[in-house]
């Protein structure tokens, strides 16, 4: 996370109504609050909502900050919280405690093919950044969230877990089985993309 | 290699995210790539796990927020002064 190029945000100025210090708050965590929004709801109006509500609700309950976690890993659980909610209400029939993933066997993977010899710029050429994305969304809500926070917005196990407030076991086995998801969607992609390089060249 | 010893397939996947992210011991980390060196499936799965989880690293790139986007939030907080 970028905090190195300015001085560290205040605590104290925050909870002493430091209206300058709470709009360089904003500044800085803003875009990653916005990026994690995004890719959890997918639609760039929701995903405004979400960043709002989630700065709304930090304003309001900045004095409840107790600073045991880092005020980033404060500001990613409100607005993990934010967009589960968001969500939920698109869709009210799942409730919070549907199908727990870590209670459920492991899905063994399924795809066998090594596409780690396709050059980078076929792997992240504009139609396969759109697949990584699309896989995402392609992903259980509960794995989402834990794979976004850890692997794209670059958390740990141990701020994940804070994040969500789950246990650093549930944490892992969410990422693993997140991860390897992801996997089985790229690799049905990137093998048909395989085969269509091999059959140009033969 | 007995059987006991020969760690399969399936108890493999339960570890390899801590493999992947080099938090694993380095016992089982060995039996890992043992196990690795002779199953072909295992080592694709292995491999393309990597490289999966590199690809998203590669694409994460640094955050940005829409200037639209941000003078509505500061807009929002009441925070209109400082609207650059």
């Amino acid at each position: 996370m970028n905090e190195t190029s300015t001085p560290p945000i205040s605590l104290e100025a925050l909870r002493a109504g430091d209206r300058q210090e709470f709009a360089r708050l904003v500044d800085v965590y803003s875009p990653l609050i916005y990026r994690l929004a995004l890719k959890m709801v997918g639609d760039e109006q929701d995903a405004e909502d979400v960043l709002q509500n989630t700065f709304l609700q930090a304003f309001r309950h900045l004095n409840e900050f107790e600073g045991r976690s880092h005020l980033s890993t404060w500001l990613y659980r409100i607005a993990a919280n934010e967009a589960l909610m968001l969500l939920r209400k698109r869709r009210p029939e799942t409730s919070l405690t549907d199908s727990l993933p870590e209670e459920e066997p492991l899905e063994e993977p399924a795809e066998f093919t090594d596409w780690c010899c396709l050059p980078e710029e076929e792997l992240l050429s504009a139609e396969g950044r759109a697949r990584l994305d699309e896989s995402i969304r392609l992903l259980p809500e509960t794995l989402r969230v834990v794979f976004l926070l850890r692997d794209i917005e670059g958390l740990s196990i141990q701020e994940t877990s804070q994040a969500l407030g789950l246990s650093e076991t549930a944490v892992k086995t969410r990422l693993l089985r997140a991860r390897l998801k992801l996997r089985d969607l790229l690799s049905a992609y990137y093998s048909e993309r395989l085969t269509i390089k091999d059959e140009s060249h033969d | 290699m007995t059987d006991q010893e020969h760690i399969q397939c399936r108890e493999l996947l339960g570890s390899l995210s801590d493999y992947i992210d080099g938090t694993l011991g380095e016992q089982l980390c060995r039996e890992i790539e043992r196990h690795m060196s002779e199953c072909h499936n295992c080592r694709v799965v292995v491999d393309t796990l990597r490289k999966t989880i590199h690809l998203y690293h590669q694409t994460a790139g640094p955050a940005d927020l829409p200037n639209s986007v941000r003078e509505r939030l500061f807009r929002t907080l009441h925070l209109d002064e400082f609207i650059r």
